[in-house]
């Protein structure tokens, strides 16, 4: 199970850190989180990263996701009207499993980040037999 | 009088506390929508550019066979149908914020387009859409003697 971290102020925006880049907007990336197997994946939509501009760190147990857009607008044009804004993507995660660090597979296809976090074997449940006296 | 939280009926406004709960209704109402999701999906950004207009729409998840654009006159249409979430009795969920399903928007462009000149991309989860004002659309100077 992940739990979520950092409380965004406003809907779907991440309060964004560093300064005299107070001007970026941080999103908070839509995820799904499920567990098969021993394993947690994580999907991320962070439509408009590259995949070289994506950065996953785990830390203890608190994962960080952090997608880095670089402005799109197309050359020669004019903005006209926008239901979207481009931004950057952040969302902290804090895990309630030891997770197998050498084990984590991640791929970016698609502006999706999968994250496949297999829980370490201490985490797993183990049957302790129980010998009589 | 020094106003406390404990006695939130002491307001002389009577509707103080009806707008209290309405915003606080409002709050837990706002928090079930998913975030990432805009009220209009898929959302779109246009572009102006001389003789042409560039369509652009966050579309993560899919690949070009999950979109289907067409264009008539005016009127530009996307279809996008997003893969089935990974099912299994083994699967335990915990957060599903992600779009899914199929959808249709149908968008009313400034003009005609050409359908012979449309430039359509797709990279990192954004269809980019080049269109074109056609040769016989555009806006003629007239030279006045």
């Amino acid at each position: 199970m992940a739990q979520e971290l950092m409380a965004s102020d406003e809907r779907g925006v991440a309060p964004t850190e560093g300064r005299g880049d107070a001007m970026r907007r941080a999103f908070t990336p839509a995820v799904d989180i499920f567990e098969r197997g021993g394993t947690t994946v994580i999907m991320a939509d962070m439509p408009g990263v590259a995949p070289d501009d994506l950065d996953v760190t785990l830390e203890r147990r608190v994962l960080t996701l952090r997608g880095t857009v670089k402005p799109h607008a197309p050359k020669g044009y004019r903005r006209l009207s926008s239901e979207y804004r481009e931004g950057d993507y952040v969302r902290v995660f804090s895990l309630s499993e030891d997770i197998d660090q050498k084990q984590i597979n991640a791929e970016f296809t698609n502006g999706v980040l999968r994250l496949e976090l297999p829980h370490a074997a201490a985490a797993k449940p183990r049957k302790i037999s129980v010998k009589a006296a | 009088m020094l106003q406390t939280a404990f006695f939130p009926l002491s307001y002389s406004d009577p509707f103080a506390e009806m707008r209290r709960m309405q915003s606080a209704m409002n709050r837990l109402l706002d928090g079930a929508r998913q975030p990432g999701l805009a009220a209009i999906y898929p959302a779109v950004n246009f572009w102006a550019g001389e003789d042409s207009i560039v369509m652009t729409a966050e579309l993560p998840g899919l690949t070009v066979q999950d979109i289907e654009l067409t264009v008539k006159d005016m009127m530009l249409s996307i279809r996008v149908t997003y893969p089935e979430p990974e099912t299994g009795d083994d699967i335990t969920w915990h957060r599903h914020e992600r779009a899914d399903g199929s959808l249709l928007r149908s968008l009313e462009l400034p003009f005609r387009v050409d359908p012979e000149h449309i430039d359509a991309r797709f990279q990192n989860g954004i269809l980019t859409v080049e269109m074109q004002r056609p040769e016989d659309d555009k806006p003629k100077h007239i030279q006045i003697k």
